[in-house]
């Protein structure tokens, strides 16, 4: 074998956004591939679970993992990733934070299975079959299943993580930067998010647009309003996380028009994203008072997916308790 | 919990306060299961903490322990929380390595159950000792304070301040709207309780002002803006146009005499109307500025702009400006004092008792210019109808005590009701028929002055009047008005006639006291008025450090009181004056520079607009002699680059784990 640094890629409860963005290095790609020995990528090349457990324990360089944890398969590689490297990196929102995925915590196991394979319109499951742990395959062999767990968790809520790189998906200069440090003789600080610990308005191009007495009357919703492609998205009422965001994203949604979602999550300084979100909003609303801040919340389609979207794993409240199931 | 810092050296104090605390909280316990929490080196109980071998307790342990982080648990901060502090800093360390748990007022007094109080006291002194590991050193700051000091309204309140602060050799701006100072004090013949004359005692103090080199006097004129803070106010003020010049007016009417208007055509507001004035005037005979104004209303030249202005040439000093414009003048000042008094409640809003319907329907403030010497009949009490009256009725509580109108009591109007019914007895031997709910006479010699007011046969009456009306009955009703009362004491409904009715109007806040609170930056209580500090222990202090109130814009009140909060706010001035600083506390907010995107969210939500946008840095600051610390910008700061000096997040998110793990 080479003395090539050795990384692991590895996906869990995700879209596959994050394995894209990092086919979307392009030519660059090449450039790690030739840089480094891929031991385990899933997505991209045949590898087993078996060749990892082959490993040396600390064998692997870096291991990036993305996605959420909701399996017991998710948490078994999880596990064993840990064991044979030297740094995880928790790589994308759902990862670092728990993100889309762990909006389903608002829901109980049982509903979410519920309406997966047994309300859901297009589902033919007149037995109500859910699934199972073990099941009889064509043999009459018995197998096993993974379990689906009864919450959604972010990597580090399951292994220890040694650097963040939360982004829905992270852009390829972050990763292509990330990598690029991670190889170098410089680490960061243990534990660090691989970003800049500073909102997202201070690289916004908008951010001189912004008022100084900005007060909102109106939540604004952008499938029903025309943006102003020149002044601040606040200003103009629609609901952008830019203030409570790290930047490094250089403004892609901003620069397309489309208020910040929150992906890169908080700085290094807000425990909660969301209840932070809820606070600022309060304080820019015009309202005077209880009464009227709740009647121009009220505006605000979905709370918990606007200003949860991806950190409700991460939040103090974190979702919903099954019980009795 | 645990800290990795080995540094840290806590000392555990819970106080028995007598029996106070230790009657119903555990207090052994709750040391024996402090003693062994990480970092605490000292823990023990003492009888009472706040006395000098308590505090040397702490000290003597801070020396020869090492210690460097203090809790007490013991009663309210907010009695004790300076005293422990002092404890830290006479023992060399900083004093905001203090924590305090109030085990007595949170605990001991407000639980019956010793076992679960002592539970209690378990998880809230755990809170403290979780949280003192992170809080951190703080310096006390001082500002310099500017000498001048500026006072709002020339009522009797206004006035006092005024010449206290000028005798001990401040300089005093003092603004007043009207065209004259006095309040309404310069309006009455005579006043409650001794009966002396208001005018004899007031006009002296009049002129003081006048004549003292400290004071400016700036009358017809209005507070705009004030910014800055305690001790570096700059405070901007109107000036309207008198048209004449007050510093070459001599007031000796020439000109009011030689005036276009033969006769005085316009509504006296000094006389409440009850007279006529002419454009160019002068409030009352002792007015001071003793100046004549034009009010440019009702004067010729002002409306048509062709007028012969014989004004102009009746003055022999040459006094008389048409020119005069409106001039903005800026001060600097380190004290203000707002004394801006009160208004009378409007009766017209309550129309069943015929105030504007009956012209012989009165208020009693129009009843003070009545039977005034100076005022508009010199005296004698002739109704607007021309008639004498021969028997009156004084309504008490018109506007006060009324779910429908305002719900206090305006605590002067039955004394000056008693002193109405006096005088209006020895002006016209009239029957005097007292309407009253309940007489309030609190105050030395009030209630003898009520007793004394028995003696001379007025006759009083228990019960709230329903309606004055003119609707007769029977013959001796005819001509009359008649006023409908039950007479809660005879249990009997009566109907008296009288010739003329005396509302006894209450106090309400004045006109201008919403827009000078927001001016101020200062709060107002529920009725209105200006809030003060502490009901009981700052009662002329404000929430805004460095602004007093005095008189009856903190709330209805009579002369006496109004000129003992108007020394007081004085004395506290000068204290802060002659101290030449001011120190502030150090919980404030302050922005971690390097991480703040400049996002601009805290800025407009800051109560007291201490935080700027800096647009070279594109970054916010913070005020520190602006900022109170309520913590407001931190909350919202959506990036945590807000940081609110012992209240960060790190103390916080530690007490509230202390608070519900604690075993
Ligand atoms: C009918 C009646 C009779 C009374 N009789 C007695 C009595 O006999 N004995 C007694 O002890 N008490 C009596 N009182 C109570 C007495 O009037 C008050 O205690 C006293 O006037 C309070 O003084 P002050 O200076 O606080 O207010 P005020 O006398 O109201 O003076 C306030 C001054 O501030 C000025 N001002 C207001 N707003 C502004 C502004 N924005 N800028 C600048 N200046 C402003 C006003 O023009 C006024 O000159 C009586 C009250 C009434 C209504
Ligand atoms: S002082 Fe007397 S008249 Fe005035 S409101 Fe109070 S109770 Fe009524």
């Amino acid at each position: 074998m080479s003395s090539k640094p050795k990384v692991a890629f590895y996906w869990c409860a995700s879209c596959g956004g994050c394995e894209e963005a990092v086919v979307d290095l392009a030519e660059d790609i090449l450039e790690v591939v030739k840089l480094v020995d891929i031991v385990f990528w899933p997505v991209a090349m045949d590898f087993k679970k078996r060749d990892v457990e082959a490993l040396p324990d600390k064998s692997i360089n870096i291991a990036f993992i993305n996605g959420a944890i909701r399996t017991s398969e998710q948490e078994e590689i999880a596990y064993l990733l840990r064991e044979k490297s030297q740094l995880i990196i928790a790589f994308g929102s759902c990862a670092c934070f728990g993100g889309i995925p762990a909006l389903a915590n608002l829901y109980s196991k049982f509903e979410v299975l519920n309406d997966v394979y047994i309300e859901s319109p297009t589902v033919d499951n007149a037995a109500k079959f859910l699934p199972q742990t073990t099941s009889i395959d064509n043999n009459g062999k018995q197998i096993e299943l993974p379990e689906f767990y009864s919450q959604v968790r972010a990597l580090d809520e399951i292994i220890s993580v040694d650097y963040y790189l939360p982004g829905c998906a992270p852009t390829p200069k972050l990763i292509a930067n990330t990598i690029n440090m991670l190889l170098g003789d410089n680490l960061p600080t243990a534990g660090s998010t691989l970003l800049p610990d500073i909102a997202l308005c201070e690289e916004c191009p908008r951010k001189d647009s912004k008022p100084t007495d900005l007060s909102i009357t109106e939540y604004k919703r952008i499938c029903e309003n025309l943006v102003d492609p020149e002044k601040c998205l606040l200003a103009q009422g629609f609901l952008c996380m830019g203030p409570i965001t790290r930047s490094g994203c250089e403004a892609l949604c901003i620069k397309g028009n489309m208020p910040c979602t929150g992906c890169l999550g908080p700085t290094s300084r807000v425990v909660d994203f969301g209840a932070k979100a809820v606070s600022m909003f309060a304080s820019l609303s015009s309202g005077k008072n209880e009464e009227e801040i709740e009647k121009n919340y009220a505006q605000v389609m979905d709370p918990v997916g606007t200003f949860y979207r991806y950190h409700l794993s991460k939040s103090l409240l974190r979702g919903k308790l099954e019980r009795g199931i | 919990m645990s800290t990795n810092n080995k540094e840290i050296r806590i000392g555990f104090y819970i106080c028995h306060c007598g029996t106070n605390i230790a009657g119903v909280v555990d207090v052994d316990k709750i040391r024996e299961f402090i003693a062994k929490k990480d970092n605490v080196v000292v823990s023990r109980n003492y009888k009472y903490m706040c006395s000098d071998p308590g505090q040397e307790l702490i000290q003597k342990d801070i020396q020869e322990h090492r210690l460097n982080r203090i809790v007490v648990a013991s009663c309210s901060p907010l009695l004790h929380e300076k005293t422990f502090r002092n404890t830290l800093e006479k023992a060399g360390l900083n004093p905001f390595y203090l924590q305090m748990v109030n085990v007595r007022e949170h605990v001991a007094w407000v639980h019956s159950d010793n076992e679960k109080a002592t539970e209690k006291a378990k998880a809230l002194c755990n809170a403290a000792i979780n949280r003192v590991r992170y809080n951190k050193p703080l310096e006390k700051k001082r500002v310099p304070f500017h000498q001048d000091v500026l006072i709002i309204g020339g009522g009797i309140a206004g006035i006092h301040s005024a010449l206290i602060l000028a005798s001990a050799g401040k300089k005093v701006y003092l603004v007043e709207k009207k065209p004259t100072i006095g309040g309404h004090m310069a309006m009455f013949d005579k006043t409650f309780p001794t009966l002396d004359c208001a005018a004899c005692i007031l006009t002296p103090k009049m002129s003081a002002i006048k004549e003292n080199k400290n004071v400016v006097l700036w009358t017809n004129s209005e507070v705009i803006k004030v910014e800055g803070y305690v001790g570096n106010f700059k405070v901007t003020i109107k000036r309207n146009p008198r048209y004449v010049r007050e510093d070459l007016c001599i007031g000796c009417g020439q000109c009011i005499e030689s005036c276009s208007y033969k006769e005085a055509k316009y509504p006296d507001e000094f006389n409440l109307g009850l007279s006529k004035r002419k454009p160019i005037y002068i409030p009352f005979p002792q007015a001071i500025p003793n100046s004549a104004i034009i009010d440019d209303k009702t004067c010729i030249h002002f409306k048509m702009g062709k007028c012969k202005q014989m004004c102009l040439s009746a003055c022999e000093r040459n006094a008389i400006d048409f020119n005069q414009k409106e001039e903005l003048r800026e001060i600097q000042v380190g004290a203000i004092i707002v004394a801006t008094g009160f208004k009378i409640y409007d009766p017209q809003k309550e129309p069943e008792y015929g105030y504007g319907v009956y012209p012989n329907v009165y208020t009693s403030l129009e009843v003070e210019r009545l039977i005034n010497a100076s005022g508009p009949t010199a005296g004698e009490v002739i109704l607007r109808d021309g008639t004498k009256p021969k028997s009156i009725g004084i309504i008490h509580c018109i506007g006060s005590r009324s779910e429908k109108a305002n719900k206090w009591c305006s605590r002067v109007c039955c004394m000056y009701s008693l002193k109405l019914a006096y005088l209006l007895k020895k002006h016209t031997h009239a029957e005097i028929y007292n309407f009253y709910i309940d007489m309030r006479t609190p105050g030395k010699m009030y209630e003898e002055f009520y007793d004394r007011l028995l003696m001379e046969r007025v006759h009083f009456i228990r019960g709230k009047v329903a309606e004055v009306t003119d609707i007769s009955l029977v013959k001796e009703e005819e001509g009359k008005l008649i006023l409908r009362v039950e007479d809660t004491l005879a249990s009997v409904i009566r109907r008296i006639p009288v010739d003329m009715v005396v509302l006894s109007v209450g106090l309400e806040p004045s006109e201008d006291t919403q827009k000078l609170a927001h001016i101020l930056n200062i709060g107002l209580s529920a009725e209105g008025f200006f809030q003060e500090r502490h009901p009981k222990l700052a009662p002329v202090s404000t929430f805004s450090e460095g602004i007093f109130i005095a008189g009856c814009c903190q709330g209805p009140k009579d002369i006496p009181d109004t000129v003992a909060q108007a020394g007081a706010s004085a004395a506290e001035a000068m204290a802060m004056i002659d101290a030449g600083y001011f120190e502030i506390e150090p919980i404030t907010a302050h922005v971690l520079d390097e991480f703040c995107s400049g996002c601009k969210s805290c800025i407009n939500i800051c109560p007291y607009s201490a935080i700027s946008y800096d647009e070279s840095k594109k970054k916010v600051f913070v005020n520190e002699t602006l900022c109170k610390g309520c913590g407001t910008c931190s909350a919202t700061c959506p990036s945590g680059v807000m940081k609110q000096n012992l209240f960060e997040d790190d103390q916080i998110l530690n007490e509230i784990e202390g608070l519900l793990v604690y075993e």
